[in-house]
């Protein structure tokens, strides 16, 4: 992962991996081996908990990359993850396409429905923007709660897997969510290290400023939604393909969100590592905790509401901060490795520059 | 024809409702700049504080309204002083996720104490009573009292912010909060004023709302919706703006009702985007 840009005719180079980084991609390959080898060795209740997982991680990711990065602050994009499922749905009861090949699918779908719907929803700025695409999320659930050949509000199932042997199906599934995380958590990196994340991080700091450096905030705002509208679609689609029913009230609930938020600012908000921490710890309490129903509720209010108002910046925020680690290095850091005197004392004390944490997060 | 009429009849008495749901949000932001995603569950929050003055300490109304407009200020006041305060800054995401929290453990206490079902508030009979005017169109009195206090509070506030001089550091708040701390006025206090205030007005909404329905601890997002769709569709700094955005989501939501319940809400929604789209700035922007 290392890429070191050296320019011969200067004394400089370009760092954008840390020794964490090459030992977290490492770690994540032996992860993905393991859960892509599950269906040989795991019973099928972790199967099931993994592709839940799934839904949950790339959910928040991409409510991440539009609050964290993109500076949107949405309530609504449980309207994408909801059109993920049911476009998921459709395809494959009525258009008789494999369900495994309907769920990406759908997720072009929900992207070009999220071209309209952004020329609505970016009327509104800030607070505003949250609430306008709360209710455009509501329109979403309405209308398919309205229409009776999806079942209407009580919902409908996905018919199409019946004839797929149970185990080929669970296993198909599993493989699914762990190809969508691979591509949404490589695809964010990527994306967040090429110029268009550098114009998006320099956005994100301050909107006026990188425009007057020629970044065209309008396009870089819209390209950061209807990327995220897609993530979600995916994570939607996952899901109900997962759980085999949907209703209009499950696929277009608040909670989404909800869960998405939590996840996202327990973790650390504008890191990648952040929501997969946040992911796996919801998960947790969601396994344990959730039969305490209403208290489980208020405690994650609660929870959401102290790491705002006291920990802004997360658990990742903190360990990274604490011990100057970077598993997904978005920057760029220049280090000097020409002996000038003037240079010297920016390399000295430090092994890695790029460790440090200041390199790019948000302060 | 009367039909028209009475929808529009109808949507008025409901929208009179929205408006006053809405007042309180337009003072938030209009003072902090505050979206608060909780401002439903506030509503619900004070009818099932009425509900527990009436039905279990079983104050006579009156009494138990007038109790409620106290403990409502009181509460708004402390929840702006303690909490709100701490993350009101130029970026909206602090206050958005706090007050999004609120709203998840309002509705989570609500049910744990009353339970999931919804409750209304008696009134002996006084919600059934109505006028019937020539053509048929029934005019409730609770409706027509819902009216009257919108009209009431509407013209308070707008008299409030534009004549005295509590509301005069409103405004100047409003603008630039750290400048008004050179004049002697502090932020902190002027917004905790403020969402006092906002409270009384989301108090005397969630009263006359509990007579004339049942509400349900998880009813606070859809009446967040209606809140803010009628501050958009009214335009932003005004309250008779507000008023008349309120108006506008009443007749849509009653159209919709006409033709299917079930697109009632959802032709109230499509409106309010229709607004949006086609004049943003709302329909009465303040132009000053």
């Amino acid at each position: 992962m290392s890429m070191h840009l050296n320019r011969p005719a200067s004394s400089f180079e370009v760092r954008r991996a840390t020794r964490a980084s090459r030992v977290a991609v490492a770690g994540l390959l032996i992860v993905a081996l393991a859960v892509a080898s599950a269906p040989w060795w795991a019973g099928r209740g972790a199967l099931h908990d993994f592709v839940q997982l799934a839904s949950y991680l790339v959910f928040a990711m991409m409510w991440n990359l539009l609050a964290g990065y993109g500076g949107m602050v949405s309530i609504g994009q449980q309207a994408f993850f909801g059109i993920g499922g049911y476009g998921m749905l459709i395809l494959s009861n009525y258009g008789g396409v494999s369900p495994f090949v309907a769920v990406p699918l759908a997720a072009v779908i929900a992207t070009v429905v999220a071209i309209p719907v952004s020329r609505v929803a970016f009327r509104l700025e800030g607070g505003y923007f949250a609430i306008g695409t709360w209710v455009i999320a509501e329109v979403f659930r309405l209308t398919v709660a309205n229409v009776s050949v999806l079942g209407g509000g009580s919902g409908t199932s996905l018919t199409a897997l019946q004839d797929v042997p149970r185990a080929l199906r669970e296993s198909l599934t599993l493989w699914l969510a762990l190809a969508i995380v691979a591509a949404a958590i490589g695809l964010v990196y990527v994306f967040l290290r090429s110029r268009a994340g550098l114009a998006l991080t320099a956005m994100r700091d301050n909107a006026v400023a990188a425009s007057s450096q020629g970044v065209d905030v309008k396009r870089a705002r819209l390209i950061v939604y209807l990327v995220s509208a897609c993530g979600a679609a995916l994570a939607g689609g996952l899901y109900f393909l997962g759980n085999l029913r949907i209703s209009p009230d499950a696929a277009f609930s608040v909670n989404w969100t909800a869960f998405g938020i939590f996840i996202v600012m327990i973790g650390g908000l504008g890191t990648l590592e952040g929501p997969i921490i946040g992911a796996l710890i919801f998960f947790v309490l969601n396994r344990f905790l959730s039969d305490y129903g209403t208290w489980y509720l208020i405690g994650l209010g609660a929870l959401a509401i102290v790491v705002t108002m006291f920990f802004p910046q997360g658990l990742w925020g903190f360990v990274s901060s604490r011990f100057g680690l970077q598993l997904f290095p978005v920057g760029r850091r220049v280090v000097f490795v020409d002996a000038g005197p003037a240079q010297k004392r920016t390399t000295g004390g430090m092994a890695d520059p790029l460790d440090t944490p200041q390199a790019t997060h948000r302060a | 024809m009367n039909t028209v009429i009475n929808i529009v009849v109808q949507g008025v008495l409901l929208g009179a409702l929205y408006g006053l749901f809405a007042m309180g949000q337009s003072l938030v932001f209009g003072v902090m700049r505050l979206t608060n995603t909780a401002h439903g569950d506030f509503i619900v929050l004070l009818v099932f504080v009425l509900f527990a003055l009436t039905a279990f300490a079983h104050l006579p109304l009156a009494v138990a309204i007038v109790l409620l407009l106290v403990i409502a200020f009181g509460a708004g006041y402390a929840v702006q002083y303690a909490i709100l305060n701490r993350v009101s800054s130029r970026d909206p995401l602090p206050s958005l996720i706090v007050t999004f929290g609120l709203s998840i453990v309002i509705q989570n206490v609500l049910q744990q104490v009353f339970s999931a079902d919804p409750r209304s508030i008696a009134t002996g009979s006084f919600e059934a009573k109505s006028l019937t005017l020539a053509g048929g169109i029934t005019l409730g009195y609770l409706p027509l009292v819902t009216l009257a206090a919108a009209v009431a509070l509407a013209f308070a506030m707008q008299w409030l912010f534009g004549r005295t001089p509590l509301g005069r550091a409103f405004r100047a708040t409003s603008d630039d909060r750290e400048i008004v701390q050179l004049m002697g006025v502090s932020y902190r206090r002027t917004y905790a004023l403020a969402m006092g205030i906002a409270f009384v007005l989301i108090a005397v909404a969630a009263a006359l709302y509990s007579m004339r329905t049942a509400v349900s601890p998880t009813d606070g997002p859809a009446l967040l919706l209606y809140a803010f769709e009628a501050v958009i569709i009214g335009g932003m700094g005004s309250f008779w703006g507000t008023f008349v955005g309120g108006m506008a989501l009443g007749i849509a939501q009653q159209a919709g009702f006409y033709f299917d319940p079930g697109w009632g809400i959802w032709l109230g929604h499509v409106v309010f985007l229709c607004v949006l789209v086609a004049r943003p700035q709302g329909l009465l922007p303040k132009t000053a």
